[in-house]
């Protein structure tokens, strides 16, 4: 293991996981003493329209992976339309390789409360909901204590805080369906109904929740609004980059030292966050990584000193997704980690779309015949062809997350699929796995 | 809504006695005219009785709701966490997705599912595990993790911590889980998912939080490293006055 050097060291950004070092911030009386609530008092002293400006000003984008800009969300909402208004947050956490959204309620629910209000606030909503994961029982648990208390202190309900607005938030657990995740399937499911998603337009800012205004933001970026209410906008950007503000919680998995959870602020390359991590794990060589779960296209060594914010991935053939770096070395194989990722995204299809529902059975099956030895040269041409009839040909992106890793390990790493295919890798599932194979 | 005078149909008799208070106060948590919203939360609530969804638990989400069991029945059968068949006191799920699989959970699931005789989504003959292997649990920086009730009870897994933490199970003990707060049965956590808290002493309290989760913030610590200028007085430009005649908001009439 190695240290980092305190040039590296200067760049991590202790802002959403500061609180997490108070093993009970998850009361409110700890929280209050640790500045909250203080953001929700300065926030509804001033006009909601000047707080989307704040946000605006702030250049916060969209924590959940797309990164769309955060204040023109809000900004999207029509004012004086007699409709009433919902905020839904977006707390669906499920992107393989994600996991900061889970700690944060754990430890620190109350940001992600006070952040709710806040922007409901400004939106001009009376009612919040805060979709959570069905498995993330224990975040639940917290969250759902912590709302009741914010009720108790008068945070919440009937005339906040004197302000004469109301607003009510329900905790609303899913129940183990990886497409809620998905802003749009997300309300379908907030309804009642199965999670599938919807075409788009119309937009959530305009036809959302209930086919009324609402705007859907993830946990990270409904908990950075308190920081950047109490700290302002500049000083929100002395963090990150010019056009990806900010401070980040990277989540680092796999074959380094020190797996867990590192903010810092965006633009910052794998080489310093493994550097921070204390290195690769000794005798793994870094060989590929997902630099946002594994509906980002996979990059490799070569791309270890990519700056990581929205402009960076994009540059090098990926997207920042949700910032869940999953590491992988020369022991891993990308073709069986491949076929892995796509078992998943077939379970996971909510099969609305023909393209996503019937690819992803059928490549999961050629991985299949691959790894079991018994693949063909015109098996890579097949997946090849399958990947890009899924690709932006479905009404969300998870058929585009699932053709990605075949197409980014196909273009990076042929030889280990002919590796199988020419018999000298030697088969990784047995000829069981093949029944039902085409 | 507080119309009691709901006409329960002879299959939902079963349920009616120990749920109907319960869902009506979940239906109350969502606007009026919108109740439709409570049918996942009263999804997890039938298995708190029944330990999966049953066709008692359909009609009556049907009832209770005023819509047909077909469309109860789409609802139940898209999402996992809703059990076709009964289940076991404890539902224990392995990572299987790739990077827990890789660093080890595809052995964990091997050979726990070998130790316990039954395969994916099967429970035990004597009634106390149901078993399966789950999609990315959020906790990668454990990996292996395996969860019990979806609770963190094994960071860092192998397979015998795992088949001593299912012996554990089976002979009567609640251990504690390396996070989270002390297991309770499957049902018991269905009543949670529907969206009731945890009332139980001490449930919220489980200390610090795990070193993984805690990395990145306490080398920030060790080293005394801070965002500079942070003044939480920085004022807020305003263009006009915070309030306009009374409530800011649309009004919404509950």
């Amino acid at each position: 293991m190695t240290q980092p050097s305190s040039e590296v060291l200067q760049k991590l950004t202790p802002v959403l996981t500061k609180r997490w070092l108070s093993p009970d911030a998850y009361k409110i009386d700890v929280y209050q003493r640790l500045d909250g609530y203080a953001a929700l008092r300065k926030a509804l002293d001033v006009h909601p329209d000047d707080l989307i400006q704040l946000v605006k000003d702030s250049g916060l984008r969209g924590r959940g992976g797309a990164g769309f800009p955060t204040g023109l969300k809000w900004g999207f909402i029509p004012q004086g339309d007699g409709k009433p208004h919902y905020l839904v947050i977006n707390a669906d956490e499920g992107e393989p390789g994600t996991c900061k959204d889970l700690p944060l309620m754990t430890y620190d629910p109350h940001s992600l409360i006070e952040g709710a209000i806040i922007a409901s606030y400004a939106i001009r909503a009376n009612q919040a909901f805060i979709y959570i994961r069905g498995e993330a029982v224990h975040a639940a648990r917290r969250l759902r204590a912590a709302v009741d208390e914010a009720y108790r202190k008068g945070f919440l309900g009937r005339n906040i805080m004197g302000s004469g607005f109301d607003l009510d938030l329900v905790v609303h657990s899913g129940a183990g369906a990886y497409i809620c995740g998905e802003e749009t399937a997300l309300l379908d499911s907030l309804e009642g109904f199965r999670g599938q998603p919807r075409l788009r337009p119309p937009f959530p800012a305009i036809a959302g929740l209930y086919a009324s205004p609402t705007v859907v933001n993830n946990v990270g970026t409904i908990a950075s609004v308190p920081y950047i209410v109490l700290g302002g906008a500049d000083w929100w950007k002395s963090m990150g980059t010019e056009k990806s503000s900010g401070p980040m919680i990277y989540s680092l998995s796999g074959r380094i030292a020190n797996p867990g959870q590192y903010e810092c602020g965006l633009g910052i390359t794998l080489r310093e966050l493994i550097e921070l991590a204390g290195g690769m794990k000794p005798g793994h060589q870094l060989k590929f990584w997902t630099p946002g779960g594994s509906s980002t296209p996979l990059l490799t060594a070569e791309h270890i000193d990519t700056p990581m914010d929205f402009e960076g991935v994009a540059a090098a053939g990926s997207l920042l997704g949700t910032t869940a770096m999953q590491i992988f070395s020369d022991q891993d194989c990308p073709v069986y980690a491949t076929w892995r990722w796509l078992e998943f995204y077939h379970h996971e299809s909510c099969g609305k779309c023909t393209p996503c529902r019937e690819g992803n059975y059928w490549m999961t099956r050629t991985y299949r015949r691959i790894l079991s030895g018994e693949g063909t040269y015109q098996d890579l041409d097949t997946l090849m062809d399958t990947a890009d009839n899924i690709f932006g040909r479905s009404f969300c992106g998870l058929g585009d997350g699932a053709a990605t890793p075949v197409m980014s390990t196909l273009n990076y790493f042929r030889q280990d699929y002919l590796d199988y295919i020419e018999g000298r890798t030697a088969p990784r599932l047995s000829s069981k796995a093949l029944v039902g194979a085409h | 809504m507080t119309d009691t005078n709901i006409d329960f149909s002879e299959a939902a008799a079963p349920l009616v006695e120990k749920l109907l208070a319960p869902a009506l106060e979940i239906i109350a948590r969502y606007p009026a005219g919108r109740e439709r919203s409570a049918l996942l939360p009263l999804l997890h609530l039938v298995q708190t009785q029944e330990g999966h969804v049953s066709p008692s638990g359909v009609a009556f989400c049907a009832d209770v709701l005023g819509i047909n069991k077909a469309q109860v029945g789409a609802v139940a059968t898209f999402y996992t966490m809703y059990k076709r068949r009964p289940t076991g006191d404890y539902l224990v799920s392995v990572c299987t997705n790739t990077l827990c699989n890789m660093m080890g959970g595809q052995r964990v699931y091997d050979e726990l599912s070998e130790h316990l005789g039954v395969g994916h989504d099967e429970t035990t003959a004597d009634g106390k595990i149901t078993f399966e292997h789950a999609e990315c649990l959020a906790a990668c920086d454990y990996a292996p993790v395996v969860t019990v009730n979806y609770d963190f009870a094994i960071d860092e897994a192998t397979p015998e911590s795992a088949i001593a933490l299912v012996e554990k199970l089976r002979n009567g003990e609640r251990p504690a889980p390396s996070r989270g707060a002390r297991l309770g049965s499957l049902k018991e956590m269905q009543h949670q998912l529907a969206g009731f808290s945890d009332e139980r002493d001490g449930a919220l309290a489980d200390g610090p939080a795990g070193t993984p989760t805690l990395r990145g913030v306490t080398l920030a610590q060790q080293h005394g490293v801070a965002v500079a200028n942070f003044n939480p007085d920085t004022p807020i430009a305003k263009t006009k006055p915070a309030r306009e005649g009374g409530n800011t908001g649309n009004e919404v009439k509950k």
